[in-house]
């Protein structure tokens, strides 16, 4: 099964670091990817821009609508993600607990269907 | 109405969930000996108790409350399942029975600890006894369990489901066992709490919180009571009351991990210490030594520290190779081969962990990145060392342990390859 870790993390506190502060968190995010691929878990990971660089489409009556910013307002920000293969949800959980991220922000578990329909 | 995650009401039901779910599932099932009825009708109490408390604020005796939610849930249940009349009878006195109990909750650990003997029925098949008792008794997931046990959660899931229904169809009684049949059923039980201890070791949580550590203690005196001619209850309550006499000096005064080699050992619990020696040797004097005593002897080993400021490897090492004669586990050898490199060198320390390198379960489990990790970088191999480090980093769940380990790597192999 694969499952989607979704990283949330409040930006205004992130943003405080400087880029030596960042390191010992960016190196522990290194370990737990490293620990992913060892255990044949890992899939892809990426990090996100700043949601202030966000726009959000929305097609009405034909015509694009646009807004900037992320789709939802909230104190935390989507952030980042990491898709990993697990043998089940508790198995997604026991990783999601490792993940670093999950100590300065909040992380959602999502199982992704492997379905494809034409 | 949504309800916010760090909302006093839902936190008080987790604590509920956490604290109680064990007494109320032995509770509600010593009647109707249907464990997985009473984990439903549980579950429905706590889906009421996360809608009414944040309304209607957190209840005076939330485990009373519980009990009586659940136990009309329970009834609601089994009426619809018979409805007959002769069946009313027995119903009501179930419902009393309960309603009186639930005035006096002291009286329930017994029944709870009915409830782990008759878990570890013959009936039940003999690998999966411990599991059921952590699940129904101590409220542990089956996530947790099944990392416990080295093993899928989608299998212990699947197995603890098949043993619930196996109680049921077995009718299973929920009776402390005959005097005979008790030593047979016993290791299960020491198994189980002796796992809830070492799932509860790590915990720090909120103060004032009833700790799982805290509650495997106090089932293993009440085992110890029982069972007074138990050398290994004795033994594994030693062990119990070794580990948690250290709690104090696990952590500095900033939060930060300190390893067992590091600690301030004035910090350790003395009046725990002593009370573990005493057991320990009363458990010596009335039997074979089983494996608790030996982890318990390991331990006092450990504790001798305190009085002579170094640890007797030699002990431990001879002590280990006992223990793995007993209980050849990777997990056992794994700790033999880092009690070996005091003695011996990190080298041929190492030489015994590289045969458990192939072992499936050793590529996500922690301690064994660690300890591979510090072996290395006393052999001098800065590249391996950093590259094991750097996997059990990415595998502690703990910030703290975290934190120490990239410590390590840093200070280690400081410019190394």
């Amino acid at each position: 099964m694969r499952y989607l870790l979704m990283l949330y993390a409040d930006e205004a506190v992130g943003s405080k670091f400087t880029p030596d502060e960042m390191r010992p968190f960016m190196e522990q995010m290194f370990a737990y990817q490293a620990a992913l691929t060892k255990a044949g878990a890992f899939v892809a990971t990426a990090p996100l821009a700043r949601t202030d660089r966000a726009c959000t489409i929305r097609m009405e009556g034909g015509e694009m609508k646009v807004h900037d910013g992320p789709y939802a307002e909230t104190r935390e920000q989507f952030g980042g993600y990491f898709i990993i293969e697990a043998a089940d949800i508790d198995m997604a959980r026991t990783w999601a607990a490792r993940c670093p991220a999950a100590t300065w922000g909040s992380i959602e578990i999502r199982e992704i269907i492997d379905h494809c329909y034409p | 109405m949504p309800v916010r995650a760090d909302d006093p009401a839902r936190r008080a039901v987790e604590r509920a969930a956490r604290a109680s779910y064990g007494r109320l599932v032995a509770f509600l099932s010593t009647r109707t000996r249907d464990v997985a009825g009473a984990e439903d009708a549980l579950a429905e109490a706590f889906a009421t108790a996360l809608q009414q408390w944040p309304a209607d604020g957190v209840p005076a005796n939330p485990d009373a409350w519980l009990l009586t939610v659940a136990r009309r849930r329970g009834a609601d249940a089994l009426r619809r399942r018979r409805t007959s009349a002769v069946h009313a009878p027995h119903l009501m006195l179930i419902a009393d029975e309960i309603e009186a109990a639930a005035a006096s909750l002291g009286d329930i650990p017994d029944r709870r600890l009915a409830l782990m003997f008759a878990c570890a029925h013959p009936a039940i098949e003999p690998g999966i006894r411990t599991p059921l008792i952590l699940q129904t008794i101590l409220g542990l997931t089956a996530a947790a369990i099944a990392s416990a046990f080295l093993m899928p959660p989608a299998t212990m899931g699947q197995r603890l489901v098949r043993a619930k229904a196996r109680l049921r169809e077995a009718g299973i009684a929920f009776a402390i066992p005959d005097k005979e049949e008790l030593p047979g059923r016993l290791d299960a039980v020491l198994e189980a709490v002796y796992a809830a201890y070492a799932k509860g070791w790590a915990e720090t949580g909120e103060p004032g919180t009833p700790q799982l550590a805290d509650e495997a203690i106090w089932l293993g005196r009440v085992l110890v009571a029982l069972l007074p001619e138990q050398p290994e209850a004795k033994g594994m309550l030693a062990l119990m009351l070794q580990a948690e006499a250290r709690r104090p000096a696990r952590r500095d005064t900033g939060g930060a991990y300190v390893p067992l080699d590091a600690q301030d050992t004035r910090l350790w619990d003395i009046a725990r210490v002593r009370e573990a020696e005493m057991l320990l040797a009363e458990a010596n004097a009335g039997g074979p030594s089983g494996r608790y005593q030996i982890e318990a002897a390991i331990q006092s080993a450990h504790a001798a520290r305190r009085l002579h400021g170094v640890a007797s490897w030699g002990a431990i090492v001879a002590l280990y190779d006992l223990l793995f004669a007993l209980a050849p586990s990777p997990v056992v050898a794994l700790n033999r081969a880092v009690a070996r490199a005091e003695l011996d060198g990190p080298a041929a320390a190492l030489e015994e962990i590289d045969r458990l390198a192939g072992d499936p379960r050793m590529a996500d489990y922690q301690p064994y990145w660690a300890a591979r990790g510090h072996l290395c970088a006393r052999a001098g191999r800065c590249g391996d060392a950093k590259a094991a480090l750097t996997l059990a980093i990415g595998l502690a769940a703990d910030p703290a342990v975290r934190l120490y380990l990239q410590g390590q790597r840093d200070r280690l192999c400081n410019g190394g390859t």
